[in-house]
């Protein structure tokens, strides 16, 4: 095997700190100086450089192709299409198989792979590829996702009929109690598609193994899941597939679909060579899939003293092309589309459909998001009709602890929202705006205003997100701990699958392993296929899998060591390196029982199983846990020329247990930029399918200057199924915080405000 | 693609004047991007980056010479008195890195419709001055610099200088809409600078037209409606507005819709003759 430079290494994780403790992460200062080895810092003796020739049309038929010019440039090694993937042509996320490895006859959106080249230099790949000749024939692109998903003529995107699925969720009976309700509020709502936009870019490096394998060294949310797609498309068995995570700059979704896997795993297979593909910014944009943008229609019928009656609710998302997550963005969507209220007559539809428009799959939230958005806009709807405050509607509404969710699930664990709500409304407001630094003002130093025009707002948004995967899926997650000493020092080995994706979990994985095992010293092993699966990077998982994973493991190790212990006990603990006895105290230094002896143990965890949506009712116990987050939102507008300038928010969150007080921070500030970020500025602009802004330049994200600080809140009511007590917290953030800003915008300028991200000439008129 | 690295004028003038085709580089925040996205592949690049003396200024008299390679955080620190509708302009230029590496020569090589720092030359009634070997040194009025989308008047074998630039004898103002409150190219901008010895207000307009450009008939009502002993008239600040928006001719796309930048040069406008006439006001009673 040629060993890749800068290939993952074991992590020695730095600081002693164990569960709740805020240990400093043991990749930070590497990032920080810029010396953090990236998927697109790999490198290996002798390695050509892959490119991927994508479609330029949303739509078009591919008459014919000509790969002999390309092939013949020289420095060209191999020019591949369809007809040499040697297995499967088709992958999916989720094992829906309908996304050809590349195009086959037909191109089905903008950027769709076609072709693969490989070259001794990353240009001339580049220049190889515009000598790939294709024959057109372009066809009008199928755009309307509402005709997709109601029009039976519309024409088919793909093979498998619109929409990909339909999700109803039936509880009571919405057409009997609509006549009696007093209030009635309707809405009518868009989301855009949103990037994950995350800094590194989709790169790997692919080495041709002498058994005829391959390594990959790749930057993904989840191998095991890659691998069952890699290894039929390869036609390789798993076991000769070698997968190491290699740094991920970032992911939010949009790396568990695959990208230059299987194409860079051809190359080097048919080179001979070890491959390395990387994408620039541009590519990225078509490389990945992108948030569902969403059409919502809504309609809340209640009493005059805003208790909700009814909900009849229908969800459109679109969700490009091919399958990806779109089936469980659904679901989401769907079993979460009224949020956190307890709605007793709910009519709900939920559909993900096939069209020309950019792929949509999965990015931080996904489905929740969406609706989240529209139902915190109708909450503030119907608490005006009623002409009650945003807080007192939510809380008039909020479910808690023993209320049943619109899929009839009864939430097992703590959900203080009432509370959270009364908390964020009381938590003291940012001083009034100061107008002498411009910097302040919307507009920053682009000088758009002196304070002319500016008006402030409040908001308050609320977020339901299930945590780990739903409907039935049993997402386990794998960790194997070895304990030994080593230089006389008693050192842990923590080896998993999953996925550091700068979540900060490796740091989460050592506290964990030196809680339990109490010890100091905690090594992290680079995340390979190993060892078992460890599920996803997604869906706010993985501190509670694999950290009930490894949390296993060490239970294990620990008991095997207790064995080791001369004389019989059943009160026996680790802490500071020692195993104590209750009633006798110390008994011996852990390195003292262990001698030179390896303990080496591997456990699964799997969480509390959940069911499938009842295809007609959309009932069932379908959500592993729940996660709440309130925000408060304060925002100046210039409302004569629409520029916003978020001055602060303030967001209460429930996480169970706080395990890494600093990581987590970072969590909630992240997700609460990301949905900042969607309600102002975040859009992929897309016409007749293609994309209109595929740059930093023009994909705006937020800058320092627009986030601005936060005050949080942070509550610890533990979920007594989870480990430590424990709640996902990465994505509640993310949903919470759009609705929030556009209540406040909605505040501060009176305005309808239907669609996000709010654009200035949405709010000048 | 060749790389040429001059180290003095003369140098840089010969190279340019035997190879016209060459792209040439000061700061290269924008060159090198379009390089990137290999949106063109110039056979040659002329990096004017090791040519000292542009990146000086100096002063002659009341006017100011800008190398055309001074960064804008030199402008922004040390030109913010003199200068200061090209000082606020500076200071919407990206990021403090781009900053530190972009050019007002740069910028007007570049002749985006979008780029910063013309709308206040336009208005400060800015002169660039430009050189070839063959014919020596040419001065080209602000407004008659831009031609057309990403083309100015500069010939093949010509290099900016520098920019000359009257000290402000009265308040200038630049403003930007964009759509974050940092790094981001204006969807439109606008700025203003008095002149109270002409009687005369100077305008810019930027990416609200092909190329940036004066509101000219604005600047003229100005200079007949314009009562400089008396407060702003409210119908005089609301017509300025409407002509200078009616100067525009904005397109729609990805940043902004044109309608919109009408709306809003109208605005900025509106807002930027208010702040400079207050501040002029405010010396005149001092």
């Amino acid at each position: 095997m040629t060993l890749p430079l800068r290939a993952p290494h074991d992590i020695a994780a730095p600081g002693i700190g164990g569960v709740g403790e805020s240990t400093l992460r043991p990749d930070g200062t590497l990032k920080v100086k810029g010396e953090f080895a990236y998927a697109s810092d790999l490198w290996a003796e002798g390695m050509l450089w892959g490119a991927t020739l994508r479609s330029p049309h949303p739509r078009a038929r591919i008459v014919s192709i000509d790969t002999a010019p390309a092939l013949a440039h020289p420095g060209v090694r191999a020019v591949l299409t369809h007809e040499d993937v040697p297995g499967r042509k088709h992958y999916g996320l989720d094992l829906t198989w309908d996304q050809p490895v590349l195009a086959i006859g037909e191109v089905r959106h903008q950027g769709e792979a076609i072709a693969l080249v490989a070259a001794d230099h990353p240009e001339t790949a580049r220049r190889a590829l515009d000598k790939i000749a294709i024959e057109w024939e372009i066809l009008e692109p199928l755009t309307d996702a509402r005709r997709a998903a109601f029009d039976p003529s519309y024409p088919q995107v793909q093979d498998r009929p619109n929409p990909a699925r339909h999700q109803p969720v039936r509880v009571g009976d919405v057409e009997a109690v609509r006549a009696g309700a007093e209030v009635v509020v309707t809405g009518t709502y868009e989301v855009g598609i949103q990037d994950q936009a995350f800094l590194g870019p989709e790169s790997g490096l692919a080495v041709p193994a002498e058994d005829g394998g391959i390594e990959l060294y790749v930057a993904t949310q989840w191998m095991h899941n890659d691998l069952k797609q890699i290894g039929p498309c390869l036609g390789l068995p798993e076991e000769r597939i070698r997968m190491t995570l290699s740094g991920v700059g970032g992911a939010f979704g949009g790396r568990e679909d695959l990208s230059m896997q299987i194409h860079a795993a051809m190359l080097a297979l048919h080179t001979g060579a070890p491959v390395k593909m990387m994408y620039n910014r541009h590519e990225s944009f078509f490389g990945h899939v992108h948030r569902h943008p969403a059409q919502m229609r809504y309609e809340y019928g209640a009493s005059r003293d805003g208790k909700i009656l009814y909900a009849d609710v229908e969800i459109v998302l679109d969700g490009g092309a091919y399958t990806s997550a779109t089936l469980n963005v659904v679901g989401n969507a769907a079993s979460l589309g009224v949020g956190p209220y307890e709605i007793p007559n709910v009519k709900i539809d939920a559909y993900g459909v096939y069209t020309n428009n950019p792929p949509c799959g999965a990015m931080r939230g996904f489905g929740a998001v969406q609706a989240c958005f529209a139902y915190e806009s109708m909450m503030d709807k119907l608490g005006d009709a009623c002409g009650i405050d945003p807080v007192t509607i939510r809380r008039t509404n909020a479910a808690s602890q023993g209320s049943a969710l619109a899929t009839g699930q009864i939430i097992h664990a703590p959900l203080p929202m009432k509370d959270m709500l009364a908390q964020a409304r009381d938590l003291p407001m940012p001083a009034p705006l100061d107008s002498s630094d411009i910097r302040n003002l919307p507009g920053g130093a682009s000088q758009t205003t002196h304070g002319e025009g500016v008006r402030r707002g409040v908001g308050y948004g609320v977020g339901l997100k299930n945590i780990c995967f739903s409907e039935g899926y049993d997402d386990y997650s794998t960790a194997r701990v070895r304990l030994e000493v080593i230089g006389g020092v008693a050192t842990a080995l923590v080896h998993t699958a999953a996925a550091e994706v700068g979540q900060g979990l490796v740091t989460i994985e050592a506290q964990i392993a030196r809680t339990e095992l109490g010890i100091e010293n905690v090594v992290i092993h680079p995340a390979d296929n190993q060892v078992g699966s460890a599920g996803s990077s997604s869906a706010s998982r993985q501190s509670y899998m694999t950290g009930g994973s490894v949390q296993a493991a060490c239970w294990a190790v620990r008991d095997r060591l207790f064995t080791l212990v001369d004389g019989l006990y059943d009160d026996l603990s680790l802490a500071g390196g020692k195993i104590i006895s209750a009633s006798r105290g110390v008994i011996a230094s852990i390195e003292d029982v262990l001698g030179d002896r390896v303990i080496e143990e591997t456990r699964e965890y799997h969480h509390h199983p959940t069911t499938g949506m009842d295809p007609v009712t959309g009932q069932g116990d379908t959500h592993t846990q729940v996660a709440l987050c309130v925000h408060r939102a304060v925002v100046d507008v210039d409302v004569e020329l629409g520029l916003v300038k978020v001055v602060e928010l303030a967001a209460v969150q429930d996480v169970g247990k706080i395990l890494n007080r600093l990581s987590l921070e970072g969590q909630i500030h992240g997700g609460t930029a990301q949905g900042l970020g969607l309600a102002v500025m975040e859009e992929i602009v897309v016409s007749d399918g293609k994309v209109r802004n595929p740059s930093f330049t023009d994909y705006l994200i937020p800058t320092i200057l627009d986030m601005p600080p936060m005050r949080l809140e942070i509550l610890e009511n533990a979920d007594p199924r989870a480990p430590y007590g424990l709640r996902g917290a990465g994505e509640p953030p993310t949903l919470s915080s759009t609705p929030a800003i556009v209540a406040a915008i909605r505040d501060a300028t009176g305005l309808a405000l239907h669609r996000v991200p709010v654009r200035p000439e949405h709010i000048t008129g | 693609m060749e790389f040429l690295r001059p180290t003095t004028w003369a140098e840089a003038l010969a190279a340019k004047a035997d190879q016209p085709e060459a792209v040439p580089i000061q700061g290269g925040t924008d060159v090198m991007v379009e390089i990137n996205f290999d949106v063109h592949r110039p056979p040659a690049l002329l990096d004017l980056n090791q040519v000292g003396e542009l990146a000086t200024w100096s002063r002659e008299g009341d006017t100011y010479r800008v190398g055309a390679g001074l960064p804008y955080v030199t402008i922004i620190e040390e030109l913010g008195g003199v200068l200061p509708g090209l000082a606020q302009a500076s200071r919407t230029v990206g990021s403090p890195q781009i900053r530190n590496r972009g050019t007002v020569g740069g910028n007007l090589g570049a002749a985006s419709p979008a780029g910063d720092s013309h709308p206040p030359l336009l208005a400060a009634g800015a002169v660039v001055e430009v050189e070839s070997r063959a014919r020596g040194v040419r001065m080209i009025p602000a407004h008659e610099f831009y031609l057309g989308v990403k083309r100015s008047a500069l010939e093949p074998d010509e290099l900016i200088r520098a920019v000359r630039v009257e000290a402000a004898r009265g308040p200038q103002y630049f403003s930007k809409v964009g759509t974050r409150n940092a790094m981001v190219i204006a969807v439109c901008s606008f700025s203003v600078a008095l002149h109270p010895g002409e009687r005369r207000v100077g305008t810019g307009i930027g990416s609200a037209a092909p190329t940036p450009r004066r509101a000219l008939e604005a600047e003229e009502f100005l200079a007949g409606e314009l009562d400089w002993d008396a407060r702003l008239d409210s119908a005089v600040l609301k017509r300025f507005g409407e002509l200078c928006s009616r100067a525009a001719s904005p397109i729609d796309d990805v940043r902004g819709t044109a309608d919109y930048r009408r709306h809003a040069i109208a605005v900025m406008a509106r807002r930027t003759l208010t702040w400079a006439w207050n501040d002029y006001r405010k010396v005149r009673a001092a």
